[in-house]
């Protein structure tokens, strides 16, 4: 079953503080996603990994092309819906676990991976026992979780993401390098989570410079650079 | 979020004489959703503000809003106590100035407990209790409920305007720079606040600010204005991340970074 359909998307950045200039990045992305299945966009840095991603979820917008989303028994094209239907899909079908956390000032680095399920309705008691499940697996120390993760290092730091990241049940889960600043042990236990989101059905789409990491999770790779623009703008 | 909006604003159009302050604005607030007017000094968004909080009249357009019995009304022709009773219960309105806000001779129980008077609430007992509730919530200690807010920090007094306005139940709060003149940590606790605060009550606010950051903290969507026109709207991670207008690129990569 068909989960995310990414069909013939292109985008261009128009520098208007650089005299105009235009930036074609990619152009014809076109690929599908199963539930159940990892893909992974590869391709030397610059090549548009990173702006693919962005664009699956909304926060680039897309010249043209469709990106569609499995939600209420239909595909959603994301990139062409206002923007409630883009935090709805984001509520209940697409996720995405960034490359860096975005710190709330003062919020405990428990509620910050709790929050996703106490947004989405869960009791506030179920939500804090299971962020803690997360962050144990994730072998963050105890005594951080009452801490805003503000001052954690960044691995500490990813593995709250990772945690927040991981805890809703989205069908379709996007991940940009959530394995870049771990430690082996710490890589192997993402490995894992991963290897349990197929098993659940969850239709991902990653972005890993780890090729050990790649290799374990990667059901198929996407090459980028067959996107790369053909005409000079 | 609920499938019918909380507003709906039509060719909101406001000069002042021949001078413009805002014009053709058209946008639908849900309940729940928190919008953020972003632009600079003189680009219209407390102008339009103001206009959509009722405090002025537009030139042109309305502003449609659902009363809580469900029916559709122009806000600009509502009678006079009609909109009192709008602006007093079901809408709030911060103030980037605390003192435009509150009454600052007056305690800061009185300052809360006002506004439930204001609803008809008589029972002196139930209405400290309530607002001892609120200053709690706005994390104010319980022994400063018969200080005036003169005697309060810059901080502290925004936190109880906050309260103020929240006290009895709105269902829009409107919002100029509420954390305008505060310092940076007071900032952090005081954004904090909000969000929280936003989230649980399930408040529409629309929020004008010219920082980027409390735009991306607080709101869902944002409008960028400039000249009096909105030339840019949209998601607020969308508009941030991938700015499509010379202004809004300038004002992203204007940030300082740290």
């Amino acid at each position: 079953m068909t989960a995310l359909s990414v069909r013939n998307l292109a985008k261009t950045f128009t520098m208007h503080l650089r005299g105009g200039i235009s930036l074609p990045v990619v152009e014809n992305v076109t690929f599908d996603i199963n539930a159940g299945e990892c893909v992974v966009l590869g391709g030397p840095s610059g090549a548009g990994k990173s702006s693919i991603l962005k664009m699956v979820y909304g926060n680039y917008g897309v010249d043209s092309g469709e990106v569609l989303i499995a939600h209420d028994g239909k595909m959603v094209d994301l990139a062409s819906a206002d923007p409630r239907t883009v935090l709805t899909l984001r509520r209940d079908a697409i996720g995405y676990v960034s490359q860096f956390l975005r710190t709330v000032p003062r919020v405990s680095a428990l509620d910050v991976v709790a929050e996703p399920l106490v947004v989405r309705g869960t009791d506030k008691d179920e939500a804090q026992q299971k962020a803690g499940e997360m962050l144990s697996r994730l072998n963050l120390p105890e005594r951080l979780w009452s801490l805003p993760p503000a001052t954690f290092s960044g691995g500490e730091q990813q593995r709250v993401n990772i945690a927040r990241g991981f805890i809703t049940h989205h069908p379709v889960l996007l991940l940009d390098e959530p394995t870049a600043s771990l430690d082996a042990a710490n890589r192997a236990v993402v490995v894992g989570m991963i290897a349990q989101k197929k098993r659940e059905g969850v239709a991902m789409l990653g972005i890993f410079h780890d090729e050990e990491v790649r290799a374990e999770v990667a059901d198929r790779i996407v090459d980028v650079t067959g996107f790369a623009p053909k005409v000079a703008a | 979020m609920s499938d019918e909006p909380l507003l709906r604003v039509k060719n909101l159009t406001k000069y002042y004489g021949s001078r413009l302050g805002c014009a053709d604005v058209n946008f639908e607030l849900y309940p729940g959703e928190v919008l953020a007017i972003v632009g600079e000094s003189g680009s219209g968004k407390t102008t339009l503000l103001n206009t959509l909080s009722a405090n002025l009249e537009p030139s042109s357009g309305e502003a449609l809003y659902r009363m809580r019995d469900e029916s559709w009304r122009n806000i600009y022709e509502l009678s006079e106590a009609e909109r009192r009773f709008l602006t007093r219960t079901d809408w709030g309105f911060v103030h980037q100035n605390p003192a435009d806000g509150l009454r600052m001779t007056v305690s800061a129980g009185a300052n809360v407990g006002e506004r439930l008077m204001a609803v008809g609430d008589r029972h002196y007992g139930k209405i400290r209790d309530t607002a001892l509730d609120w200053l709690g919530r706005v994390e104010i200690a319980a022994d400063r409920i018969d200080d005036q807010p003169r005697s309060f920090s810059g901080g502290m007094r925004q936190r109880l305007q906050i309260a103020r306005n929240l006290v009895t139940g709105p269902r829009l709060v409107f919002m100029d720079e509420p954390t305008g003149g505060l310092d940076v940590s007071v900032q952090a606790r005081l954004l904090d606040l909000l969000r929280q605060l936003v989230g649980e009550l399930g408040l529409s606010a629309i929020v004008v600010t010219h920082d980027l950051a409390v735009a991306r903290l607080l709101s869902h969507r944002m409008m960028v204005m400039k000249g009096g026109h909105v030339i840019e709207a949209g998601l607020t991670d969308r508009v941030l991340d991938d700015p499509r207008e010379p202004y809004t690129q300038l004002l992203v990569s204007s940030i300082l970074q740290v």
